[in-house]
C-alpha cells in the first residue's frame, strides 16, 4: 500500500511541517507517493528538504511533479531533478534540465559528501554570487565574503557530524510578504544522524539525562557551540555563522529531530524555539540574508 | 633564521593543484602538515613568515586547523624549536576567522596585512597592545626605551613585554627586545 503525502502549495520551511507531520504517521517501510501536482513555488529549503526524504526511509519513494510548468521547468533549473531521478520514482512530466543558468539560482542543488565538495561550492558561489549580491541586494564585498565563508560551514557540518551526504542550494528572491525585499537563502539538509545524536556521540552521559531532547541539543550547537569532539577549536563554523546572520541583519533556522531552533531578526516573527515538532532525522538548516536598506 | 612559507602553494602541494581558497579542516590539517614538515628539520630559533597573498577565501575551520593549532602545537611544545610565526600578505576576509580562532584558544600572533603596518591579532589587553606597538615603532629596544615610547610605567612594560614573549610575538634578547615584524622585513 502507498501512501500519499500531499505537498502543499507553497512548500518552504514552514509548509514543510505539513509534509513532516504527515510522514510521521507513516511507517518507514511503507511506500509514499509525494504528491506535487498542486505545488506552485518552492524554496531551497523545500527542494533540498524534499531530497532527504527518500534517505530516510526504507521502502521507496515516488514523487508526482508538479502540473504547473512554470514551477516545474524552475525545479529543473534549480537542479532538483537531476538529484530527484535518482532517489524517486518520477510520476507526471519532468522537464529537461536546462543548461544556461538561471540569475536567481546562485547555487543549484548540488550533493556535499566530501571535503571536496565544499571547495567545489565554495568556487562556484563565489563566481556566481558576486554581482547579484552587490548589485541586487546592496551587499558590499566583505559580506559576499562572509556569505562563502558561511556557506562554507554550513557544508562542513554534513561533512563533519551528519554521518551520510546532504545537499545545499543557494537563490535569491524578492520575499515580498513578510519583508518587501529581496533575499538571499542558503539552505543546507540532510537525513543524516542528526544534532542529538552527534553530540551524544561525544558524551554518552548526556544520553542518559531526563532533561536531554532535541531542543536542548539545539541550544548547545547553535547557541553555545558544543560539538561532540573534546577539541575547544570545535564549533566555530556555527558560531561563525551566527556571527555573519546578526551583522548582516540575517536569519538563522535549524531544525533537527522533534525541534527548531531560530535567531531570528527584528523583520521576522519566529519562534526562537519550538519544540515536539514531527520527528524527522537530520539536519535542515537556512540561512536568510535580506536586501540592505539605504546604500 | 627567518623562513617564508607562500601558504597559496602549500595548499596546492598538499591539497589540490586547483584550490585556491583554504576552506574545510581536512584542507587546513594537510596544509598545517605541510608547514609542519617543513619546518621539521629547522633547530634554533626560527621565525616563520607565512604568506597568504595567495589565498582567496579563509574560512573559521581552516584558519583554527592552520593557524591555531600550529601555535598551540610550539606552545604545547611538540616541536624542539624556539618558534615564532608571522602572518604576512592578509587581506580583511582572512583576518575575521583569525582572530575568532585565536581569541577562541586564547592565543596572539603578528600580522603584515597586504597594505599596512603589522598588527597583533588575537587576545591582548590595551597594555598589551600599546607596548607591542611601541616595541613594532622602535624594532629592538629595552624596557626604559619602550615605556618611554608607550608612555606606560617601566614596571608594568616589563610585566607585559614577559606576557608578549609567552605568547611569542615578540623575541628577547639578552639585553633587549625584537619585533617580528622588523625581524620580518630585514
Amino acid at each position: 500500500m502507498t501512501t500519499v503525502i500531499n505537498l502543499p502549495p507553497s512548500l518552504d520551511a514552514r509548509q514543510f511541517e505539513l509534509v513532516y507531520a504527515q510522514l510521521a504517521d507513516v511507517p518507514e517501510d511503507a511506500r509514499v507517493l509525494l504528491d506535487a501536482r498542486h505545488t506552485r513555488w518552492a524554496s531551497p529549503f523545500g527542494l533540498t528538504a524534499l531530497l532527504t526524504i527518500p534517505q530516510s526511509r526504507e521502502a521507496p519513494s515516488g514523487l508526482y511533479v508538479p502540473d504547473a510548468d512554470d514551477t516545474s521547468s524552475y525545479w529543473a533549473r534549480a537542479g532538483f531533478f537531476r538529484q530527484a531521478e535518482g532517489l524517486f520514482e518520477m510520476h507526471g512530466h519532468v522537464p529537461r534540465p536546462r543548461t544556461s543558468g538561471d540569475s536567481d539560482v546562485l547555487l543549484e542543488i548540488t550533493p556535499v559528501t566530501r571535503s571536496d565538495d565544499v571547495h567545489d561550492v565554495v568556487s562556484r558561489i563565489q563566481e556566481r554570487s558576486q554581482a547579484i549580491l552587490s548589485k541586487e541586494l546592496n551587499l558590499d564585498v566583505r559580506a559576499t565574503m562572509g556569505f562563502a565563508m558561511t556557506l562554507s560551514e554550513a557544508c562542513q557540518n554534513i561533512v563533519e557530524h551528519a554521518g551520510r551526504g546532504g545537499w545545499v542550494a543557494v537563490q535569491t528572491y524578492t520575499w515580498k510578504q513578510r519583508l518587501g525585499r529581496r533575499v538571499v537563502v542558503i539552505a543546507v539538509c540532510d537525513a543524516g544522524i542528526g544534532f542529538r545524536r552527534s553530540l551524544e556521540s561525544g558524551n554518552s552521559a548526556r544520553a542518559r539525562s531526563d532533561r536531554w531532547d532535541d531542543g536542548m541539543a539545539l541550544e548547545e550547537a547553535v547557541i553555545r557551540g558544543v560539538t561532540r569532539f573534546r577539541d575547544p577549536g570545535r564549533g566555530q563554523g556555527l558560531a561563525g555563522i551566527r556571527r555573519y546572520i546578526g551583522r548582516w541583519d540575517g536569519k538563522l533556522s535549524v531544525r533537527s529531530g522533534t525541534a527548531r531552533i531560530s535567531i531570528v531578526p527584528s523583520w521576522d516573527d519566529d519562534f526562537p524555539l519550538e519544540e515536539g515538532l514531527p520527528n524527522f532525522p537530520g539536519a535542515q538548516m537556512q540561512i536568510t540574508i535580506p536586501e540592505r536598506l539605504g546604500k | 633564521m627567518i623562513t617564508h612559507i607562500d601558504l597559496g602553494a602549500m595548499l596546492r602541494r598538499t591539497v589540490c593543484e586547483l584550490y585556491s581558497d583554504l576552506v574545510t579542516r581536512p584542507t587546513g590539517a594537510a596544509v598545517r602538515t605541510g608547514i609542519e614538515q617543513q619546518l621539521g628539520e629547522l633547530a634554533g630559533r626560527t621565525l616563520t613568515v607565512i604568506d597568504f597573498s595567495r589565498v582567496g577565501l579563509l574560512d573559521f575551520s581552516c584558519a583554527d586547523e592552520i593557524v591555531a593549532k600550529l601555535l598551540v602545537r610550539c606552545r604545547e611544545n611538540e616541536t624542539p624549536r624556539d618558534a615564532y610565526f608571522l602572518l604576512s600578505g592578509i587581506r580583511d576576509v582572512h583576518i575575521e576567522p583569525i582572530e575568532a580562532v585565536l581569541e577562541r584558544r586564547a592565543l596572539s600572533i603578528v600580522a603584515r596585512p597586504a597594505a599596512g603596518m603589522p598588527d597583533l591579532l588575537g587576545v591582548a589587553d590595551e597594555a598589551e597592545r600599546a607596548i607591542w606597538a611601541a616595541l613594532d615603532r622602535l624594532e629592538r629596544a629595552n624596557v626604559p626605551e619602550i615605556a618611554l615610547e608607550s608612555g606606560i610605567a617601566p614596571a608594568l612594560v616589563a610585566q607585559g613585554l614577559d606576557r608578549l614573549c609567552g605568547r611569542r610575538v615578540i623575541m628577547r634578547e639578552t639585553d633587549a627586545f625584537l619585533a617580528l615584524g622588523a625581524m620580518a622585513r630585514t
